[in-house]
């Protein structure tokens, strides 16, 4: 169940919207800050907001990098694959966030804090190599500062985005 | 050198609602608005011979010219703002430093095409260009600039924003519409071609936002003063380059259309890093055939970089240096492709990850003498996809085949990459 004003406040951008389907990645979206991923109980929610049927919103929410149809944890690093961040090292940054989160690419930590994702290019490519942690955009991330923006992120707390 | 689009203030940050109107912002709109009929702003943009800066360079006013004014219904402008192609971040820039330029470029054209209701699609990690845009659609609001009965004229204008989830394929026009309407976002059949029938089934422009943060400029100071900025007498303004790769300063220019490629690198580019010298480039985001040191003294321009083997695209130049081996870069090109093929026609959705495999298989020295075969069959029978995201792909994988043929049939007779792993 989502809380109430949520539940408000998503009708309201649903009722706004031109169509009520184009307010559709809104809700995935808001329904996924809630429940940290698209659990199938948001999924349903989510289709009832909408006027669509539960197979119309996972045509949706299986489209997009940044929708999660399985758990995560309790944050995401996404670290761009793509050429520009490749030709600056981005394939040894992704080995070494391996080795020091001590998870495969694409799985979760233990502790279920960190969740590492490959994903594609940031548009952040003149800052190569890139990561995107929660909302933002992490350039230039060495292997050194790739430790330090992990223990910080371990504390909880603000980590900076550029060196 | 003029550059129109580029702005911060003096501490490098975005421009404020204030400061941009202080240096002349707005102007345009008052001028069109206030003596310029929707014909005449469309006819400054034909003039001007502004072509689209999303990629494929489609001249902007004569895409304006094929909204038919007469059909029942509203008509829609979007702003192209997926930019996932990697290698291209321009857009992202120019938002996080002037966002109130792309808005009055967004006016201007809806005035010019009669459409009351606007959008900027806006990718999944920018969100300080959202963030921006919302700010400055506040401002302009407040000022008269948007909203109802703009400056007294009867013309009124809704801007929204619709922020995606990732995915390249969204950027491809007629999948933007489908992604804007919530609908998975596979392309559609083109023709009916988007200005005819768009969103929600109405006539509908598709611009990029450095296409339409260009409007301004040619309204304030008039076509020929704009075409004048650029670099040769073909050319039309400025372009944003945004640089990547093993150059020294990997940062977004904003210069004359029409540059050589040398002159970038060698000048705002400072070069190359230390201890690297120029092998090759992709001279337009990830989907356009390589460049290399023949290609130095190519106008950046659409037309003589396409008679040079390439595109323009989106001006997203990706340099590489010695120690590059082209097979994996082509391999790393691929698979961002068969990851991003949204699986709608089968050419793509199969022949992606295929050529993933033969390249991989080369790339690990397990390639066979037929290989630059198969590769090329795949660069003629991808052209036969549903839409433009596979030929796309193709791009650098012809280049492979035409400029580095050596190369890949060393990784083949030696059974490994000359360039170790
Ligand atoms: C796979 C694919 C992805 C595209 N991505 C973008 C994009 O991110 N931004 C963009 O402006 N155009 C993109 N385009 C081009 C658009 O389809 C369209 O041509 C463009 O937005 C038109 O704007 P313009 O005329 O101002 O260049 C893409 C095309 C394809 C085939
Ligand atoms: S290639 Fe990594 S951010 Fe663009």
């Amino acid at each position: 169940m989502i809380p109430e004003q949520l539940a408000y406040d998503l009708q309201q951008r649903v009722k706004d919207a031109v169509t009520h389907r184009e307010a559709a990645i809104d809700v995935l979206k808001e329904l996924q800050r809630h429940y940290g991923w698209l659990t199938d109980e948001a999924l349903a929610e989510a289709a009832q907001l909408l006027g669509l049927s539960t197979l119309q919103v996972e045509e949706l929410a299986t489209f997009y990098e940044m929708i999660y149809r399985r758990p995560v944890g309790r944050t995401v690093i996404h670290a761009c694959d793509s050429i520009s961040c490749w030709s600056m090292g981005g394939e040894p940054l992704l080995r070494h966030l391996e080795k020091i989160l001590e998870v495969e690419t694409g799985s979760t930590t233990a502790d279920n804090a960190i969740t590492l994702l490959p994903c594609s290019c940031l548009g952040n490519c003149g800052d190569a190599p890139a990561l995107m942690i929660g909302e933002h955009l992490y350039g230039r991330v060495t292997p050194e500062r790739a430790v330090a923006i992990i223990e910080q992120l371990r504390l909880g707390m603000p980590t900076k985005t550029t060196s | 050198m003029t550059q129109i689009l580029l702005r911060q203030d003096h501490t490098g940050q975005c421009l404020s609602f204030g400061q941009y109107c202080d240096a002349g912002g707005f102007e345009a709109l008052r001028t069109a608005l206030g003596g310029m009929s929707p014909n005449d702003v469309q006819q400054a943009v034909i003039d001007s011979g502004l072509r689209g800066r999303g990629g494929a360079g489609f001249p902007t006013g004569k895409k304006w010219s094929f909204v038919p004014r007469n059909l029942p219904g509203p008509r829609y402008l979007i702003c192209n703002c997926d930019e996932m192609e990697p290698g291209t971040y321009k857009d992202r820039v120019l938002l996080e430093q002037n966002p109130h330029i792309l808005i009055e470029g967004m006016a201007l054209t809806c005035y010019a095409l009669g459409v009351e209701h606007a959008f900027i699609f806006v990718r999944r990690g920018y969100e300080q260009a959202a963030a921006n845009l919302r700010t400055a659609i506040g401002a302009a609001k407040q000022a008269g600039f948007l909203g109802s009965d703009i400056l007294g004229s009867g013309f009124s204008l809704q801007l929204d924003i619709h922020q995606s989830a990732g995915r390249y394929i969204c950027g491809e026009e007629t999948a933007l519409i489908n992604a804007l309407e919530g609908i998975r976002a596979n392309p559609r059949v083109k023709p009916p071609f988007p200005a005819v029938k768009g969103l929600w089934g109405q006539p509908t422009v598709v611009n990029n936002v450095e296409t339409l943060a260009n409007i301004p400029a040619i309204i304030a100071h008039g076509p020929t003063w704009w075409k004048g900025l650029a670099a040769t007498p073909e050319a039309a303004g400025t372009k944003l380059f945004c640089i990547s790769g093993h150059v020294r300063n990997t940062e977004c220019f904003e210069l004359p259309l029409g540059t050589p490629l040398g002159k970038i690198i060698d000048g705002p580019c400072g070069g190359m890093r230390p201890g690297s010298t120029f092998k090759a480039c992709i001279p337009g985001g990830a989907s356009t055939p390589y460049f290399t040191r023949e290609h130095w003294g190519v106008a950046m321009d659409f037309d003589p970089v396409a008679k040079a083997g390439s595109r323009l695209g989106t001006g997203g130049i990706i340099v590489f240096d010695q120690n590059t081996c082209m097979v994996a870069a082509t391999l790393n090109l691929t698979r961002f492709y068969a990851r991003e093929s949204c699986g709608w026609c089968t050419p793509c959705r199969e022949g992606l990850p295929f050529l993933v495999h033969t390249l991989e298989k080369i790339e690990q020295g397990l390639g066979t003498e037929s290989d630059p075969d198969i590769l090329r069959e795949h660069v003629h029978a991808l052209n036969y996809a549903f839409c433009a995201l596979a030929p796309g792909a193709m791009g650098p994988v012809e280049g492979l085949l035409r400029l580095f043929e050596d190369e890949l049939r060393e990784h083949i007779t030696k059974g490994r990459c000359p360039f170790g792993d």
